[in-house]
C-alpha cells in the first residue's frame, strides 16, 4: 500500500481550466499525474450522473473547475452549476464519502500556477483520505 | 371527516354538471382497509364514489402530467404544492384546472398501525381523534396523533396554497415544529456511521421503483434507471447500484420536492426513502430560502440562480 497512487477524475471546461492545463503544461510546471482529464464544454454540462459514475467505477477522488463566476464563456452556466454542485456536494458527504474526494474550483486558462497547485492540492487531499472502502461496483474492483 | 366527503361531493357533482370539468379526480374507497385509491369521476352520478378520510395519502397531482382535459382535482395542503410545480414546469396550465382545497388534518401510516396487529385487520374507522381498528377477534381505538404519516407529523403547509373552492374551512397551521431534526441527527455522524447508516436504510430495497411511480414529480419520459447507452445505474441489486438509484431519485428532486410522503408511503419495504429527500430540501432552506410550490411566480432553485450564492466549497 505504500506505493499506492490516487486516481482522480478531472472534469475540466474547455473554455477555462483545460486551457490552463494547456498553458501549465507549456510552461512545464510540475505537478502529479494523478487527474486524468476529461474536457468537457462548460460546467453547467455537469450532470451528477458523471461524478456518481467516475465514483462507481472506482475513481478515489473528483475534481470539478470550470471558469470564475461572470466569466462563462455561456454567459451564465457555470452560476447553474454552482447551485447544482452545493447541493451535490452536501448530499454526498451526507450519505458517507469523504468530504475530501469531491473538489470544486474555478481556473481561468491564465492561471497555470493556480491549476498547478489546485492538482497538488486535490491529489493530497485525496491521497490522505487511502483507497475508497466502499461504493465501488464489484465488477470494477481492481486487486491491485 | 363524512362532511368533508359531503362537500367534496356536492363541488364535485355542480362543476361536472355545470360542464366545468371534464372530470374531477379524487379519491373512492379502496378494497383493502387504510388504501383509498385515486379515482376519474366523469359524470354527476358517480359522485357518490367520492370519500375523503384519513386514508387519502396518495399524491393526486401525479394524474396531472400532461393532462389536456378541463380538470376538477382534490388537493390537500401537499397535493397543492405539487399542482403549483406542475403548472411551474408547464406540465399543466392554471386553465385547465379547478382546484378543490382540502385543508388536512394528516393521514395515517398503514404500515405503522399494521405493525401493531398481528391478526388481520378487516375494517378501519375513525372520527375526529380516534382510529377505531376492527379485525375477526379484536377491536382496539388508536389515538391518531399516534399513527400520523411521519411527514404530516411536522406538516406546515395544511391548507392549500391554491384553490378555487374549499371543501372545509381553513385550519390553523402546525408552529414552532422542528421539521429537520432526523436529518441534522445524520450529519452530526461520523463519515463512516453515516456510510453504514443508508446502508442500514437501504439493505432492504427491492428497486421496485415504487417510490419513483408515486412522485408527483418523476415524469421524465425516459427515466435513468431505465437509459441504456449509457447506463448510469445499473439494474441489479448490487448496494452501489441501489446507493446510486437512490441518490439521483432524490437529486431529481432537489427544489422540487414537497415532503408529501407519498414515495415512502408508496414503499412496500418500508424504507425511509424521504431522509434523501428532506436533506436537499433542508438545503434549499438553507441556502437559497425556497421551499417548493409555495408561488407561482418565483422559479425554483436550480433554475435560476444569485451572482452571490454561497461558493465557500470551491476553490
Amino acid at each position: 500500500m505504500k506505493d499506492w497512487e490516487p486516481r482522480i477524475v478531472g472534469f475540466l471546461c474547455n473554455w477555462c481550466t483545460y486551457g490552463a492545463a494547456d498553458l501549465a503544461g507549456i510552461s512545464r510546471m510540475q505537478y502529479p499525474p494523478n487527474v486524468k482529464a476529461i474536457r468537457i464544454p462548460c460546467t453547467g454540462r455537469m450532470s451528477p450522473k458523471f461524478i456518481l459514475a467516475a465514483f462507481m467505477k472506482g475513481a478515489d477522488g473528483v475534481w470539478v473547475s470550470g471558469c470564475h463566476p461572470g466569466d462563462c464563456h455561456y454567459l451564465e452556466g457555470n452560476y447553474y452549476a454552482r447551485r447544482k454542485f452545493a447541493l451535490f456536494k452536501n448530499l454526498i458527504e451526507y450519505m458517507g464519502i469523504e468530504p475530501g474526494r469531491l473538489h470544486f474550483s474555478w481556473i481561468s486558462s491564465a492561471e497555470s500556477t493556480k491549476f498547478a497547485s489546485t492538482v497538488k492540492e486535490v491529489t493530497s487531499a485525496v491521497k490522505a483520505l487511502g483507497p475508497r472502502k466502499h461504493g465501488i461496483k464489484k465488477a470494477f474492483t481492481v486487486n491491485s | 371527516m363524512s362532511d368533508y366527503t359531503a362537500k367534496i361531493k356536492e363541488i364535485s357533482a355542480r362543476l361536472l354538471k355545470e360542464e366545468k370539468v371534464e372530470m374531477v379526480i379524487g379519491f373512492r374507497k379502496g378494497t383493502v382497509p387504510m388504501m383509498n385509491e385515486p379515482c376519474f369521476v366523469k359524470t354527476p352520478e358517480d359522485v357518490k364514489e367520492l370519500v375523503w378520510d384519513s386514508n387519502c395519502g396518495i399524491n393526486l397531482a401525479n394524474y396531472l402530467t400532461d393532462r389536456k382535459e378541463k380538470i376538477g382535482i382534490i388537493a390537500k395542503g401537499c397535493d397543492s404544492r405539487n399542482i403549483v410545480t406542475h403548472i411551474i414546469e408547464n406540465k399543466v396550465k392554471r386553465e385547465q384546472l379547478l382546484i378543490i382545497g382540502v385543508p388536512c388534518k394528516g393521514m395515517i401510516d398503514k404500515n405503522k398501525i399494521t405493525s401493531m396487529f398481528e391478526n388481520e385487520i378487516n375494517e378501519v374507522l375513525e372520527d375526529e381523534e380516534n382510529i377505531i381498528v376492527k379485525g375477526k377477534v379484536f377491536e382496539k381505538t388508536l389515538n391518531k396523533n399516534d399513527v400520523l404519516q411521519e411527514n404530516c407529523k411536522i406538516c406546515i403547509h395544511r391548507n392549500p396554497v391554491i384553490s378555487d373552492e374549499l371543501a372545509a374551512d381553513l385550519l390553523d397551521e402546525q408552529k414552532d415544529i422542528d421539521r429537520y431534526e432526523d436529518v441534522r441527527k445524520i450529519e452530526a455522524m461520523a463519515t463512516e456511521d453515516k456510510w453504514k447508516y443508508f446502508e442500514d436504510l437501504l439493505s432492504p430495497c427491492i428497486r421496485c421503483y415504487a417510490c419513483r411511480n408515486a412522485c408527483p414529480l418523476c415524469y421524465c419520459p425516459t427515466c435513468f434507471v431505465d437509459e441504456s447507452r449509457p447506463q448510469w445505474v445499473g439494474k441489479s441489486l448490487d448496494p452501489t447500484d441501489t446507493r446510486t438509484f437512490h441518490f439521483l431519485r432524490a437529486y431529481h428532486c432537489a427544489g422540487r420536492c414537497t415532503d408529501c410522503g407519498a414515495c415512502e408511503r408508496a414503499c412496500p419495504m418500508g424504507i425511509k426513502v424521504r431522509m434523501f429527500t428532506k436533506k436537499l430540501e433542508k438545503d434549499c432552506l438553507e441556502l437559497y430560502g425556497w421551499e417548493a410550490g409555495l408561488s407561482l411566480d418565483e422559479r425554483p432553485p436550480l433554475d435560476t440562480y444569485r451572482p452571490n450564492d454561497p461558493e465557500d466549497f470551491i476553490k
